[in-house]
C-alpha cells in the first residue's frame, strides 16, 4: 500500500464547481437582479474583499490592525483626486491609488512595525487618524465636509445609469474574485507556507531561515494596496466622500473584524461565511441601529470566547470540510 | 497508623497527547523525608507540578491529610500548607530579595518561619535583602527560593532539583541547611539527580522511570545496583 | 513670545489629563500584558456616570467621584473576572478583539441611553477661575487636573513598589505560575489591577467631562491619546507616562497655535517622530 499526499478533497472539488456556477450566475445579475439588489450585492463583494484582506493580515500574518480604514479612505480620496485633478479614467485612478498606497505603506510599516502585538493595533489606528486629519486639511478636496464626484467623471463609467450601475457591479464582483483568488494562491505559494510557519511558531520559522520582518512587510504592503483599491470602488459606488466617512473605524474596521471573527479567523472560508451572516443580520436588525451594533459586538465576544475558530471552525470540526484546499492530506492508496 | 500527610492514588498526568505519569501510587507519613530520583524526563518535575496544583487532576488523585486536592488551583494548595521550591529557582526578577521572601509569606499561615528566622538560616540574604534578586549568585538565589517557600510555614515542602546548576561547594552548603529545616517536623519530598545528596537526607526513596515508579524502598535497604537498574532501566 | 509660553504652559497642564488617560492603560499592560481597546470608551462611560450622579443628586462632579470611582472599580473587577481573564494567554487576538467588541458595545449603549448630543459636567466656579502667573493666565481647573495627575501617579507608584498588593502585581507579572504557588490567585490579582485601573479611569472621565463637552463617539480618540503618552514616555514607567502626556499636550497646544485644525495632528506627528527616533520611548524602564 502506498500513500499519496493531496490537497484537494471531494468537498473542495464540488465547492469549486459550485463556485464557478455561482460566479456565472452572479456575473449575469444585471440581467436578472433589481437595482437595490445589485447595490446590496456590490456592497457584499466589497466587504468580502476587505474581510479577506484583513484576515490575511491578522489571521495569517499576525498583524492585527484596527487602522485599515487608512487605506480604504486613501483609495477613495485617490479616486477623487486623480480623476478631478489628473483627468484619469476612474478605473485607472483606482488602480493608481492602489499603487500609491503600496508605496506609502512601506515607510508607514517601518515605523509601526516597531510596535508589538496590541500596541501595533493602536499604532495603525493613529496612522488612520493622521490620514483623516490630513485629508480634512486639503481644501481642494472639500476639506472637512468633503466633495462629490463630478458628473463628467461619473459618466466615464457609462453614459446611461443602467450601464454605470452594471459596470460598478462588475468591478466589485471582479475585485472580490481577484482578492479571493490572490489570497488563496498566495497562501498556497512558498511565501504563504512561510507565513503559516510564522503563525505556528516565530522562533521555529526564523530558525528555518524565514525573514519574518520581510514576510510581514510584504503582506502589509500587498493588503494595503488591495484595500486602497477596494476603497476606491466603495467610493465609486457612493459618489461622495468626506474624511469622516472615508476613514471611519466603525465602517471599515469594526464591521470587517466582526465579519472575520464570527466567520472564523485564519481560514479562507471564514470571511465568506462571516460576510453572509453579517449582511443577513444587518437586513434583519438594521432598523434597530445601536441595538444592532451592540448585538454584533456581543456576538463577536461570545464567538471569540466560546468558539475562537468561528462559525466555519464549528462546521469544519463537525464535518471535516475544507472548501479551499490549503492543508495537505495523506491519502491511503491500494 | 496515623493518617498519611500525602497520598497519591493512580495519578496520571498529561501534556496534550503526551502522558508523563502513569498511575502513580505513593504515600508520605507525617514528618517523613523521601527522595524521588530518576533520569531526565522520568516525570519528577511533573510529579511536583501535580502535587502543587500547577497541573490539575482528578480530585482524589492527590490527597492531603485525607482531603482531595488534585483538582485545586495552586494558590489553594499553597494555602493548605504545601510549598514548592521550583526547579531553576524561579525568583521574581522585579522583586528585591526581601520582597521575594515576603511574597512567600503571603499565604499567611502561622508557624516558626519569618524573615528573621530565614536570615538566621541564610545570613548572607540579610546583607543582600535590598538587592534585585537577579543580582545574586546561583547559590544565593537558591537560598532565597528555599526561604521563600519556608515563609509560607508549610507542613509539606517539595524541593525540585535544588542542586541543579550549582557548584559542589554550594550544594554542600545548601544541603547542610536542610536538616535544620526538616527537623522542624516538616514532611519533605526531595527530587534530585544528585542521588548521593538525596539519599543522605531521606528515609525512603522512590525511583521514577518513564512516568512509573520503578523502585521503592527504605533508603538503607536499597542497594546501589538496584538504583542503577531502576534509574537506567537495565538489569544490573 | 508670551503667547507661545502660554501655549506651552497650557500644553503641560493638558498633559496631566493625558497622563491620567494613560496611567490605567499602562498599569494593565504592566500587570497582565493586556491592551484594552475599550479603555477610552470606559473613560467616557465614567464621564456619563458622573453626569447622571451630578444631575440626580445635585452634587458637584468632584463629589460624584465618591460614587463613580467605586462603581467603575467594581465594574473593572467584574469585567476582568467575568470576561477578560478568559482571553489572556499567548495569543494576542482574543484580548484585542474582545475589548474591541466591548468598545463597540459601550459606545452604542451610551448612544442609546444618552443620545449623541454633546454633554458637559457642571463644574461651577472652578471651571472659569484662573490665576495670573507672571503674565500667563492659567485656569484653576487645568492646574488642579495636573496636580491630581501627579498625585495619582505618585499614588500608583507607591502601591506598585511599597505595598503587598503591588508586590502581588509585580510577582504575577513576572511569573504567573510561581506567583500562584505563593498563594496568589492570579484571576483575583488581575481583577484588582483592573479595578484600580478603572478607578483611575473614573478620575480621568470626571476631569475630562468638566473640561470639555463629550459625546459617546469620542472614546477612541482618548484611547489614542493615552496610548501615545505611554509609548512616548516608554513602556513600564509611570513617571515617563506623565512626561509622555506632557509632550503630547505641548505638541497639541503648539499645533493649535499655528492653526486650530492642526491640534490633534501635531500630537500624532510628535508621537510618530518619537517612534521613529526612540522606538522604546524617551524614558524606558531601567531595571533597578
Amino acid at each position: 500500500m502506498s500513500a499519496v499526499v493531496t490537497r484537494s478533497t471531494p468537498a473542495s472539488r464540488v465547492a469549486m464547481v459550485l463556485g464557478l456556477v455561482a460566479l456565472v450566475v452572479l456575473a449575469a445579475a444585471p440581467w436578472w437582479a433589481g437595482r437595490a439588489d445589485m447595490r446590496l450585492m456590490g456592497e457584499i463583494y466589497l466587504y468580502l474583499s476587505l474581510a479577506c484582506l484583513w484576515n490575511l493580515m491578522a489571521g495569517y500574518a499576525g498583524l492585527v490592525s484596527v487602522g485599515q480604514q487608512a487605506y480604504v479612505g486613501f483609495g477613495g480620496y485617490m479616486l477623487f483626486a486623480l480623476t478631478v485633478f489628473a483627468g484619469l479614467n476612474p478605473v485607472v485612478a483606482i488602480l493608481a491609488g492602489g499603487l500609491l498606497a503600496a508605496a506609502l505603506s512601506v515607510p508607514i510599516a517601518t515605523l509601526i512595525f516597531r510596535l508589538k502585538g496590541a500596541y501595533f493595533a493602536i499604532g495603525t489606528w493613529v496612522v488612520a487618524e493622521v490620514f483623516r486629519l490630513s485629508f480634512a486639511q486639503i481644501q481642494a478636496l472639500g476639506g472637512g465636509s468633503g466633495s462629490s464626484l463630478p458628473v463628467a467623471v461619473v459618466k466615464e463609467l457609462g453614459a446611461k445609469k443602467a450601464a454605470r450601475e452594471a459596470n460598478a457591479y462588475w468591478l466589485a464582483l471582479g475585485a472580490a474574485v481577484v482578492v479571493l483568488a490572490s489570497v488563496y494562491l498566495f497562501l498556497r505559494s512558498r511565501r504563504g507556507l512561510a507565513l503559516t510557519a510564522i503563525r505556528d511558531s516565530e522562533t521555529a520559522a526564523s530558525g528555518l531561515g524565514i525573514d519574518i520582518w520581510r514576510t510581514k512587510l510584504e503582506v502589509y504592503v500587498v493588503t494595503s494596496a488591495f484595500t486602497a483599491i477596494i476603497g476606491g470602488l466603495i467610493f465609486l459606488q457612493k459618489l461622495r466622500i468626506s474624511p469622516d466617512a472615508a476613514f471611519s473605524v466603525n465602517d471599515w474596521t469594526a464591521f470587517v473584524i466582526f465579519i472575520v471573527v464570527i466567520g472564523g479567523i485564519g481560514t479562507l472560508e471564514g470571511p465568506i461565511i462571516g460576510t453572509l451572516l453579517f449582511f443577513a443580520l444587518r437586513e434583519v436588525l438594521a432598523d434597530f441601529g445601536t441595538i444592532y451594533l451592540m448585538v454584533l459586538g456581543l456576538v463577536a465576544i461570545v464567538v471569540m470566547l466560546k468558539a475562537p475558530k468561528g462559525v466555519w471552525g464549528l462546521i469544519r470540526e463537525r464535518y471535516d470540510l475544507e472548501l479551499f484546499p490549503l492543508s495537505y492530506r495523506v491519502k491511503g492508496k491500494e | 497508623m496515623p493518617e498519611a500527610t500525602l497520598t497519591l492514588s493512580n495519578l496520571d498526568a498529561h501534556y496534550g497527547d503526551f502522558q508523563a505519569l502513569y498511575g502513580l501510587d505513593l504515600e508520605l507519613a507525617a514528618g517523613e523525608v523521601v527522595a524521588v530520583i530518576g533520569a531526565n524526563g522520568a516525570g519528577k518535575t511533573t510529579l511536583m507540578r501535580s502535587i502543587s496544583g500547577l497541573l490539575r487532576n482528578r480530585p482524589d488523585a492527590v490527597r492531603y491529610r485525607g482531603q482531595p486536592i488534585g483538582a485545586m488551583r495552586a494558590d489553594q494548595v499553597a494555602a493548605l500548607g504545601i510549598a514548592l521550591v521550583p526547579e531553576g529557582r524561579q525568583l521574581f526578577p522585579s522583586l528585591s530579595v526581601e520582597e521575594n521572601l515576603m511574597i512567600g509569606g503571603k499565604v499567611g499561615r502561622a508557624g516558626p518561619w519569618d524573615l528573621g528566622k530565614v536570615y538566621e538560616l541564610f545570613p548572607i540574604l540579610e546583607e543582600r535583602k535590598a538587592q534585585a534578586s537577579t543580582s545574586l549568585s546561583g547559590g544565593q538565589q537558591q537560598m532565597v527560593a528555599i526561604g521563600r517557600a519556608l515563609m509560607a510555614n508549610p507542613d509539606l515542602i517539595l524541593f525540585d532539583e535544588i542542586s541543579l546548576g550549582l557548584a559542589p561547594v554550594v550544594i554542600r552548603q545548601i544541603y547542610q541547611a536542610l536538616p535544620s529545616i526538616v527537623g522542624e517536623g516538616m514532611t519533605a519530598m526531595i527530587v534530585e539527580q544528585d542521588i548521593a545528596q538525596a539519599l543522605a537526607m531521606s528515609s525512603r526513596v522512590f525511583c521514577l522511570m518513564e512516568g512509573r515508579i520503578a523502585l521503592e524502598g527504605r533508603t538503607e535497604d536499597v542497594t546501589h545496583d538496584q538504583i542503577t537498574a531502576a534509574y537506567f532501566g537495565v538489569e544490573a | 513670545m508670551i503667547e507661545w509660553t502660554g501655549a506651552i504652559v497650557q500644553g503641560v497642564l493638558l498633559g496631566g489629563l493625558y497622563a491620567l488617560f494613560a496611567a490605567g492603560l499602562s498599569l494593565i499592560f504592566g500587570v497582565m500584558r493586556l491592551v484594552n481597546i475599550a479603555h477610552g470608551d470606559l473613560i467616557i462611560l465614567a464621564a456619563y456616570m458622573g453626569l447622571t450622579t451630578t444631575v440626580m443628586l445635585g452634587v458637584h462632579p468632584f463629589l460624584a467621584l465618591l460614587i463613580v470611582m467605586p462603581l467603575m472599580a467594581g465594574l473593572g473587577y467584574a469585567l476582568q473576572r467575568g470576561v477578560l481573564n478568559q482571553t489572556l494567554g499567548d495569543d494576542i487576538l482574543p484580548p484585542l478583539l474582545v475589548t474591541f467588541g466591548l468598545s463597540v458595545i459601550i459606545q452604542n449603549a451610551l448612544l442609546e441611553f444618552y443620545t449623541a448630543d454633546p454633554r458637559k459636567l457642571p463644574g461651577g466656579a472652578v471651571e472659569t477661575a484662573s490665576l495670573d502667573l507672571g503674565g500667563i493666565t492659567v485656569g484653576v481647573l487645568p492646574l488642579l487636573t495636573f496636580g491630581i495627575a501627579v498625585a495619582v501617579i505618585a499614588g500608583l507608584q507607591f502601591v506598585f513598589y511599597r505595598t503587598s498588593l503591588g508586590r502581588g502585581f509585580r510577582a504575577v507579572s513576572d511569573n504567573q505560575d510561581i506567583a500562584q504557588l505563593m498563594g496568589l490567585n492570579k484571576a483575583h490579582v488581575f481583577g484588582l489591577a483592573m479595578a484600580l485601573a478603572l478607578a483611575v479611569v473614573a478620575i480621568a472621565g470626571i476631569l475630562l467631562g468638566m473640561r470639555t463637552s463629550f459625546d459617546p463617539a469620542i472614546g477612541g480618540g482618548r484611547l489614542i491619546f493615552g496610548f501615545e503618552a505611554v509609548i512616548i514616555g516608554g513602556l513600564g514607567n509611570l513617571w515617563g507616562t506623565l512626561a509622555g502626556g506632557v509632550i503630547l499636550g505641548v505638541a497639541q497646544t503648539l499645533g493649535a497655535k499655528i492653526d486650530p485644525g492642526y491640534q490633534i495632528l501635531a500630537g500624532h506627528i510628535a508621537f510618530l517622530i518619537v517612534l521613529a527616533v526612540r522606538p522604546n520611548g524617551l524614558f524606558p524602564r531601567v531595571e533597578h
